[in-house]
């Protein structure tokens, strides 16, 4: 992807804290989602990884405001939809013909008491978007063949289907109003070894057909590296280091991004008793009550007295390899 | 080490449900050494699973074991009466799974549940020496503070030192075989390299084999010698690791193995999926189970059953009927 491409969307220090109660009069918050900030190019596809945890598919739902953000801006093809400095929250819905979600869990995302011509045609409705019933189903055969299912499947219920299948009937939902930007939370995690290329493959073709922008949130770095421009990392809520797939995985700098690489076992037998392994201590700290400083400092293996104190800036150190770390800042 | 620690030969294992048999497991036969890590890989419904549990006699009604044996050091597990089977299990034979919160009990403390694990085995220990050796076991497995860990409940553990936790209860009689069903897939990566670290550690220190069940092929290649492709319910291909990565003969195993994203791949290449849908178990296909989704497809897989045929040493097998049309192929050549 070229830098000249334009900024499709753009957040700033978006974050998502949620309330949970901890005593009669005292709340604590989850920090999900902590001062965020990135863009998209049109027509890319950024990854986000992350492990469970670490807010990446809150990250997902709060751009689209399913979850409506603690503070932060997102400023969507030029306009701002979200600004908590200025209060600006417009209205979703016209935005939501631009930007769709596709779920992790097909069957649970699939309302079991609808055919597939109702839950893909219910966009259509909403969206007032054809005219007519010959027109409307028209447009769902349509778009359960762009999907590689055949358009007899409109007159069936979702548990008719493989799970395989099940998430394409959940892509076509998403490419009923003919959206721009997709934000895909996961969506072949739940799916087979043999049908997860399938699904990656329809959904790379489907972008250059319709020039489609993908978000793409997985916890399988591999998936990522395969499908993305760009990979974004997330630890804890923080954006960690954000760079071009072949840079973040061949010439990672943040030290999370390295355990996390050195981490991932190859489908290689011999790679894997040579390399050596970065192995962290303990787990991931709770977000409701996240380290101070650098939140990766409980775990990281270069730690300094620094790192406890202040949070890193989220800095450029080599054009488009962003990363948040005082080790780099001191070199 | 020479001999055989477990042998099963032909295993059959269907569930008779009200709309028909499922052959969930469709006779499968290999053999596990001493001080051996067997990896067994398949998609969901291969039977992978379902292997495991007819091993350790924990298959539920409607699923029952329908032909075959199980000869465990060399004594057919498969006739044991339900006293001698649990005298085997968690004694000689243990098993941990792939979501440790559904196997801890949520009312006992962890360390009840290793001094019953271990004190169920041994009548004669002492409560005192009971709990010294599952602190030790706690202590091994990588908990810190072992000691106040002990006294903890599964609710106050995280998912990576629940599974630490499991494998110690597995591992506290010495077991001489560890089945381990998905132990990492529901950790996350940075966890998983933790407990397959874990897992090869204590397999050196203890001399213990392990049947290692994922679908996971990065994992198999981490930690396995010998790996057991299933597919439907067959074993579609078995090797040593590195024949199976690198010499794979089977349509299905070069499938599988070219459409995994990899992590190590230079520049973008579209990858090549296995085309089609899983078998539907009720309704198998009367051939070879892949036979519908293989791109080599022949008449005769579609109506019989590939045998196993050997293409490599170290015991490489492969169930396929290109290799019996090259076998013949290459004895018209040869005379």
């Amino acid at each position: 992807m070229t830098q000249q491409s334009k900024k499709l969307l753009e957040i700033e220090n978006l974050r998502k804290y949620f309330p949970v109660k901890s005593g009669l009069f005292r709340k604590d918050y989850v920090q999900a989602v902590q001062d965020v900030s990135l863009h998209i190019f049109e027509g890319e596809t950024l990854g986000i990884v992350g492990e469970s945890g670490c807010g990446k598919t809150t990250l997902g739902r709060t751009i689209l405001r399913l979850y409506e953000p603690t503070s932060g801006k997102i400023v969507y093809d030029g306009e701002t939809i979200f600004d908590s400095e200025q209060k600006i929250a417009v209205k979703m819905l016209p935005y939501c013909r631009k930007i769709q979600l596709i779920f992790q869990d097909p069957s649970a995302s699939l309302d079991p008491r609808m055919t597939v011509g109702e839950i893909v045609g219910e966009a259509l409705d909403i969206h007032k978007l054809t005219h007519g019933k010959a027109e409307r189903a028209e447009r769902i055969s349509k778009l359960l063949e762009d999907v590689g299912l055949n358009s007899e499947h409109a007159n069936r219920f979702p548990h008719e289907f493989s799970g395989g299948q099940q998430q394409r009937i959940g892509i076509a939902r998403a490419l009923a109003v003919e959206p721009e930007f997709i934000v895909c939370d996961e969506p072949i995690s739940a799916l087979d070894v043999s049908i997860q290329s399938q699904v990656i493959n329809m959904l790379e073709d489907l972008q250059n057909e319709r020039g489609l922008t993908y978000m793409f949130i997985a916890h399988d770095i591999s998936v990522v590296r395969h499908i993305s421009n760009r990979i974004g990392v997330m630890y804890l809520g923080c954006l960690v280091e954000l760079a071009e797939s072949y840079e973040l995985c061949n010439k990672p700098i943040h030290p999370y991004t390295q355990t996390l690489l050195s981490a991932v076992p190859l489908p290689d037998p011999k790679k894997n008793r040579s390399r050596k392994r970065i192995l962290l201590e303990g787990d991931i700290p709770s977000p409701l009550n996240p380290p101070s400083g650098c939140r990766f400092h409980t775990r990281c293996p270069y730690a300094m007295p620094k790192c406890s104190e202040a949070a890193p800036e989220f800095k450029e150190y080599s054009p488009g390899h962003f990363a948040a770390c005082h080790l780099l800042e001191e070199k | 080490m020479n001999g055989k620690l477990l042998e099963i030969k032909d295993l059959k294992v269907s569930f008779f449900t009200p709309v028909g048999e499922v052959k969930a497991v469709n006779g499968i036969s290999y053999s596990l050494g001493y001080n051996e890590v067997m990896g067994i890989v398949g998609e969901s419904g291969s039977g992978k699973s379902v292997e495991a549990y007819a091993i350790m006699g924990l298959l539920q009604s409607p699923g029952r074991v329908v032909g075959g044996s199980v000869t465990f050091e060399g004594e057919d597990v498969l006739s044991y009466d339900s006293r001698q089977m649990t005298d085997l299990r968690g004694n000689k034979i243990s098993m941990i799974f792939q979501n440790p919160m559904t196997c801890l009990n949520p009312v006992y403390s962890v360390g009840n549940q290793l001094v019953e694990a271990l004190t169920c085995h041994n009548k004669d220990i002492s409560k005192a020496e009971a709990k010294k050796r599952a602190i030790e076991m706690l202590d091994l497995v990588g908990i810190n503070n072992a000691d106040k860990r002990f006294t903890q409940y599964p609710h106050e553990f995280s998912g990576g030192m629940r599974q630490r936790a499991m494998i110690a209860m597995a591992l506290i009689c010495n077991p001489k075989l560890l089945i381990a069903d998905e132990p990492t897939t529901a950790l996350d990566v940075t966890i998983q390299a933790q407990i397959i670290e874990l897992m090869k550690e204590l397999q050196k220190k203890t001399d213990m084999s392990i049947i290692f069940i994922t679908h996971n092929l990065g994992v198999v290649a981490e930690i396995c010698d010998k790996v057991t492709v299933m597919y439907a319910g067959h074993v579609m291909e078995q090797g040593a690791v590195d024949d199976i990565f690198y010499h794979p003969q089977h349509p299905y195993t070069k499938g599988l193995l070219r459409s995994m994203p990899r992590l190590d791949e230079e520049g973008h290449e579209r990858m090549v999926p296995i085309e089609g849908t899983p078998v539907d178990l009720l309704d198998p296909p009367k051939g070879c189970s892949f036979g519908p989704r293989c791109e080599h497809c022949m008449k005769i897989c579609l109506n019989n059953q590939p045998p196993l045929v050997e293409v490599g040493e170290d015991g490489h097998v492969s169930a396929c009927w290109l290799h019996v049309m090259q076998a013949r192929k290459n004895k018209e050549a040869g005379k």
